[in-house]
């Protein structure tokens, strides 16, 4: 899967979770760029993600996570 | 909506659960019971909350949630909270795991201390539930506990003492007992639900230490969907029927072209077994009170045949009615509810043809039409849903299928009577009307959150609330419990109010006046009136106020007040009205043929 195709499917989820079609990402989004995107919807997105794609991140993978773009990267890593 | 109902996509209820939500709320004509709800986490509860809607939602209750900070559900039950004092909590559901345990045995104790050490864990438990019940007099809701997800002693980990999963039977064992002994307590079985869920699964440590769910995250819509059977049975959003179709549901073949000899049923074979269990689960519900019929394209001696077989575990007396003819089975359903005097919406229609679901569901709005799939996930699929959720086992329960059944010999009755009073008094009824009584108090609960026909103010009660007006001193409350020649009805009526003194004079306002339908017309509200007139009068009140407010169902008791008498005094815009009886003028009781106490 390509990093776009990825960004194709992770809209989709951001849309979801997020309850808004109008949201994209891109490499450099960040939490405060998402209304809605607190501590605890963190725990859905991350959930909606590993679903979507069919992986589990790790404990550590989805602690330090600075912006979308290292999320695509973990993702990436995972569908190897 | 489907989306909620078993087999539901756990994934996409949470992924989708904010859209879901607006969808729910812009559903058009939903009368929402509303209700107050507490959450007391021991754990985070923010997803279980926000999933726990949803299904709520879906069953028609409207919650209003309270959530304790973190971890302080021992602090809030305990201590108390000024917030969740004034919250005032219809129910309170403490949401405590395994994880909340906060010491287990060790390998070095003596039985004695680890039989202290159970004690001690328990004696925390009840007093939660003990300062719950006598603050809020409330519905309480606690989880049990789940199985660990290692085992540090193996396979003797069950066994031994010493051992967690030891430890947590246990303490599971005495919960069961302290819910068998106290009303309005429930267990959320989390035990069963996350062995469903796998138990390794449902532990996921990463959910725990990075977000503080005890449980994992993709669990939370299974968990929930679990609590929500015993908050709407609870509230008395149960089926109450059975609509069933018969070739390829209850056995295997088709009775008209295969004939009754060739039909799966028995235990010939696989498929035959596989349909008698089928059917042994469905006669079991008749013992809780759940009404079995059957909707099936069939010509009628067919359908019987099928049941005659020997070793059919069904028989046709086990039907309350058995509608096997060539209409639509919508068509037949709601003929069926009228007949029985039930919503259409109380039913729940099996039949493996997916047409035909899609026909009944189309036609009858709320009722439920589980997607049955192949015959052998026919038990688990109605199973998961709840449908019938038991909140407790009434001698009510046992006998209603004979009720209804009475009930029907009656109307056959009536048929040959030419004047009505005669016929009622045929009936030879006796009534016992009085105040409320411990015995009776879960019906009587039951009843305020059943009855939407006649029901005048359609207030739905706790059984905590029933108990606190049964006990005030200002409150008249009756029951009214009818018996005739045919059977006993049980308690049908339920009437409560209170008194107000305005210093000149008492006046008493009826808050609440309901009647199971399945008495109408046989005078039981005037029997109930006289009865409350003469209360009412040995306290010196002298007017009595009553009210209607009308709801989509009940529209049948609009004129009630009149029929018994009353002056109407005022009407709002929505139909709402107050109506006025004074005392101290003579009245006629309607009453002709019930014999009283």
């Amino acid at each position: 899967m390509t990093r776009e195709e990825i960004y194709g499917k992770l809209n989709e989820v951001f849309q979801d979770v997020f309850d808004d079609e109008d949201i994209t990402v891109n490499d450099a989004t960040v939490a405060a760029d998402v209304e809605g995107w607190d501590s605890l919807e963190h725990i859905n997105l991350i959930v909606a993600v590993e679903r979507c794609f069919g992986i589990k991140f790790t404990m550590g993978e989805t602690t330090g996570l600075k912006n979308v773009g290292e999320m695509v990267d973990k993702i990436i890593a995972h569908l190897g | 909506m489907r989306q909620l109902e078993y087999p539901y996509d756990s994934d996409y209820i949470l992924r989708k659960k904010k859209s879901i939500r607006r969808e729910l709320l812009a559903r058009e004509g939903i009368r929402y019971i509303e209700k107050k709800i507490a959450i007391l986490g021991g754990s985070t509860t923010s997803d279980i909350k926000q999933i726990l809607e949803l299904f709520l939602l879906n069953y028609g209750i409207k919650p209003e949630f309270f959530e304790s900070e973190y971890n302080k559900y021992y602090e809030d039950a305990v201590f108390g909270n000024p917030e969740l004092d004034e919250f005032a909590p219809d129910m309170v559901f403490v949401h405590t795991t395994t994880r909340n345990i906060t010491r287990f045995p060790q390998v070095t104790d003596t039985p004695e201390q680890i039989d202290a050490l159970l004690e001690e864990t328990m004696a925390r438990f009840e007093q939660i539930w003990q300062s719950l019940a006598d603050k809020f007099k409330c519905t309480v809701i606690q989880n049990n506990f789940e199985q660990p997800y290692y085992r540090l002693l193996g396979n003797s980990d069950v066994t031994n003492i010493h051992g967690r999963l030891n430890f947590i039977n246990r303490l599971n064992e005495r919960f069961c007992a302290y819910a068998g002994t106290h009303h309005n307590f429930y267990i959320n079985d989390i035990n069963y639900v996350s062995a469903v869920y796998g138990i390794k699964r449902w532990a996921d440590p990463g959910d725990w230490y990075r977000y503080k769910y005890a449980l994992s995250v993709s669990a939370i819509p299974d968990f929930a969907f679990n609590l929500s059977h015993i908050i709407k049975a609870v509230y008395g959003r149960n089926k109450k029927a059975f609509a069933l179709d018969m070739d390829n549901t209850l056995w295997g073949g088709i009775v008209g072209d295969d004939g009754p000899e060739n039909i799966r049923i028995g235990h010939e074979d696989a498929e035959s077994e596989l349909y008698t269990e089928f059917q042994q689960y469905i006669k079991a519900h008749k013992d809780l009170g759940i009404l079995l019929t059957v909707a099936s394209k069939n010509d009628e001696e067919n359908a019987l045949a099928g049941l005659a077989r020997p070793d059919s575990t069904l028989k046709q007396d086990d039907f309350l009615i058995i509608r096997a003819n060539w209409d639509n089975k919508d068509i037949n359903i709601a003929n069926m509810a009228k007949e029985i005097n039930i919503g259409a919406d109380s039913f729940v229609f099996v039949d493996d043809n997916p047409v035909e679901r899609t026909l009944v569901e189309s036609q009858i709005e709320g009722i439920s039409v589980p997607d049955v799939g192949a015959p052998e996930t026919y038990i688990d699929t109605i199973d998961s849903n709840g449908f019938f959720e038991v909140t407790g086992i009434s001698e009510e329960d046992l006998k209603r299928s004979g009720m209804y059944k009475a009930n029907m010999e009656r109307a056959k009755a009536s048929a040959s009577f030419v004047d009505y009073d005669e016929y009622l008094r045929s009936l030879e009824m006796t009534a016992e009307i009085k105040a409320f009584a411990p015995v009776y108090m879960a019906r009587i609960a039951e009843l305020t959150n059943k009855s939407n026909q006649f029901n005048l103010t359609t207030k739905r009660c706790s059984q905590a609330d029933i108990e606190r007006f049964a006990a005030d001193p200002s409150y008249i409350t009756l029951y009214g419990r009818l018996s005739d020649k045919f059977g006993d009805n049980g308690v049908v009526a339920v009437t409560f109010g209170h008194e107000e003194d305005d210093g000149s004079e008492k006046i008493f306002h009826i808050d609440l006046w309901l009647m199971s339908c399945r008495v109408l017309k046989r005078g039981m509200e005037f029997a109930m009136m006289d009865e409350l007139i003469a209360e009412a009068s040995s306290r010196n009140i002298t007017k009595i106020k009553g009210y209607y407010f009308p709801t989509a169902k009940n529209k049948m008791v609009k004129d009630f007040y009149e029929l018994q008498g009353f002056t109407k005094i005022n009407e709002n815009e929505d139909g709402a009205s107050e109506w006025l009886l004074d005392l101290s003028e003579p009245h006629k009781s309607g009453n002709v043929a019930i014999k009283v106490n």
